[in-house]
């Protein structure tokens, strides 16, 4: 049986090899990601953002457990989490502690966590998340939660992969202004003020309206019964319809608090995109981008194969030496290493 | 970067709360350029080889102060044989009496660690065990 069969199958220990071939880019990973393409599509990408130590790990464990455990007439849903650290620039090593906080969910086998370094990729994420993300899609996995590196700056490339990014704030991180870094709106679906238990939360929620109703002067943000809500200031039909406003939860992940409301924000915009056709744009333009950044490496890879280092260091000196000009430098890398 | 990393779980089974110990093999494996999940206090052998399997990690490095060693070592190298991850190789460190050494090597420990041992000493140990070849 073929490992992408056994997957399929929902072999645990196959998936986990799988998920190490794909990770050192083995060749029978890719094999095996091509049999398990079709399968994809299916499972809901939850991206979970924000700056180190807001709570993202805590999060990710409850928003889990509640997913396995829901309420009487919601369905239960596979989980599988994906937690990115990252890897030290100058050793390559890694020390992946987001599993601490998710020791509730041991011994679940609807569940499965796996830790990933970011091995030198700078945006949040891994070079093969995405990949990893394709083979719990295809083996079922329901919700794919996705926890980014703590960079502390708004993460393009997990609003990219997931349908719904969660921007995590927490209070007490210094000026609030500064800390809610700009850039967030453009990749929040959702904002989450987690550690609501500590002093300083509604400093944090306040500023996150403020920029809130800067970005989206026709909707008023109020506050309802002590929920965050939106308020049409100027209907205007269709078109409000088809915009979906961030909302701000409150949550306080240690004890659980603001998880249902959590997830209920997620089902709310899981069926925005659909009602909207925004997911199949998002998985368009996901594709579409994933496409063209394996065509530049592979171009780059099959190029350098075919250009020989002193080939190159040669350019390079003339480069450096002000005898040709980098265009003219890259005219002649590309045309085999003749100098032009 | 596409290079094969040394995957390593690091975890404290039994109930004692020390982790001082496993938190600077953790940084010492992480300096030598290995991957290492560390997933924190008073882990069951169930948790650890649970997260062994999903992390498809090579080592596991166990760090047992309670005494119970001779107890919780066993249960997890039977749960990874159950598993089918016989391939994964067991260190185990801390406070070990010198006559359960040779009975946990028996059992299939690669290496027992005592206070005071160089971390230098585990990653080279480590590195021969995963890779069969000691540090360049
Ligand atoms: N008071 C309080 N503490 C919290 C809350 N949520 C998490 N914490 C604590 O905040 C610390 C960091 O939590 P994590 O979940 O590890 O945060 P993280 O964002 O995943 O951290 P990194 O992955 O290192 O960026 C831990 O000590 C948690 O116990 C909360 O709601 N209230
Ligand atoms: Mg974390």
């Amino acid at each position: 049986m073929s490992l992408a069969t056994s997957v399929l199958a929902g072999e645990r220990l196959a998936m986990a090899r799988l998920l190490s071939q794909i990770e050192n880019d083995e060749p029978g990973g890719r094999e095996a990601l091509g049999e398990l393409f079709p399968h994809t599509g299916k499972a809901h990408l939850v991206g979970v953002t924000g700056a180190p130590g807001t709570g993202k790990s805590s999060l990710v464990n409850r928003l889990a457990h509640y997913y396995r455990n829901p309420s009487s007439g919601e369905p239960q849903r596979k989980i599988a989490i994906v937690a990115v650290d990252p890897s030290s620039p100058f050793t390559g090593g890694a020390i992946l502690g987001d599993r601490v906080r998710m020791r509730d969910l041991s011994g679940d086998p609807g569940v499965f966590i796996r830790s990933m370094a970011a091995r030198g990729s700078l945006g949040g994420l891994a070079p093969t998340t995405s990949s990893m993300v394709q083979v719990f899609d295809a083996a079922g996995f329901e919700i794919i939660l996705i926890e980014t590196v703590g960079a502390g700056q708004a993460e393009v490339d997990i609003a990219r992969l997931a349908h719904t990014t969660l921007v995590v704030e927490a209070p007490g991180l210094g000026d609030e202004i500064q800390a809610i870094k700009a850039g967030i709106l453009e990749i929040a679906d959702i904002l989450v003020v987690n550690k609501a238990d500590r002093p300083g939360v509604e400093n944090t929620e306040r500023a996150l309206r403020s920029m809130l109703e800067l970005a989206h002067p026709t909707r008023r943000v109020v506050e309802h019964h002590g929920a965050v809500e939106t308020i049409n200031i100027n209907d205007s039909g269709m078109d409000s319809e088809s915009l979906w406003i961030p909302p701000i939860l409150r949550t306080v992940a240690i004890q659980g608090d603001g998880i249902p409301e959590l997830v209920q924000a997620i089902a709310d915009h899981q069926a925005h995109l659909e009602t909207t056709g925004e997911r199949h744009d998002r998985d368009r333009a996901r594709l579409q981008a994933e496409l063209e950044q394996l065509i530049q490496g592979n171009l780059v890879s099959r190029w350098r194969q075919e250009v020989s280092d002193s080939q190159y260091q040669e350019i390079l000196e003339s480069l450096i030496a002000r005898q040709i000009s980098p265009h003219q430098a890259v005219e002649a890398l590309l045309n085999g290493g003749q100098s032009a | 970067m596409s290079e094969r990393k040394i995957r390593v779980l690091v975890a404290k089974p039994g109930l004692d709360g020390h982790d001082r110990g496993a938190k600077v093999v953790a940084r010492a494996l992480r300096d030598a350029g290995m991957e290492v999940i560390y997933t924190g206090l008073r882990q069951t052998p169930e948790m650890v080889a649970e997260a062994a399997l999903q992390e498809d990690v090579d080592v596991i490095g166990l760090s047992i102060l309670s005494g119970a060693h001779m107890a919780l070592v066993p249960r997890v190298l039977e749960i990874l044989a159950a598993n089918g991850q016989e391939h994964v190789k067991i260190f185990v460190g801390g406070i070990i009496p010198d006559e359960d050494v040779p009975r946990l090597m028996e059992i299939g420990v690669v290496g027992v660690y005592g206070p005071g041992t160089l971390t230098e000493d585990i990653i080279n140990d480590v590195r021969q065990a995963v890779v069969g070849a000691p540090a360049a």
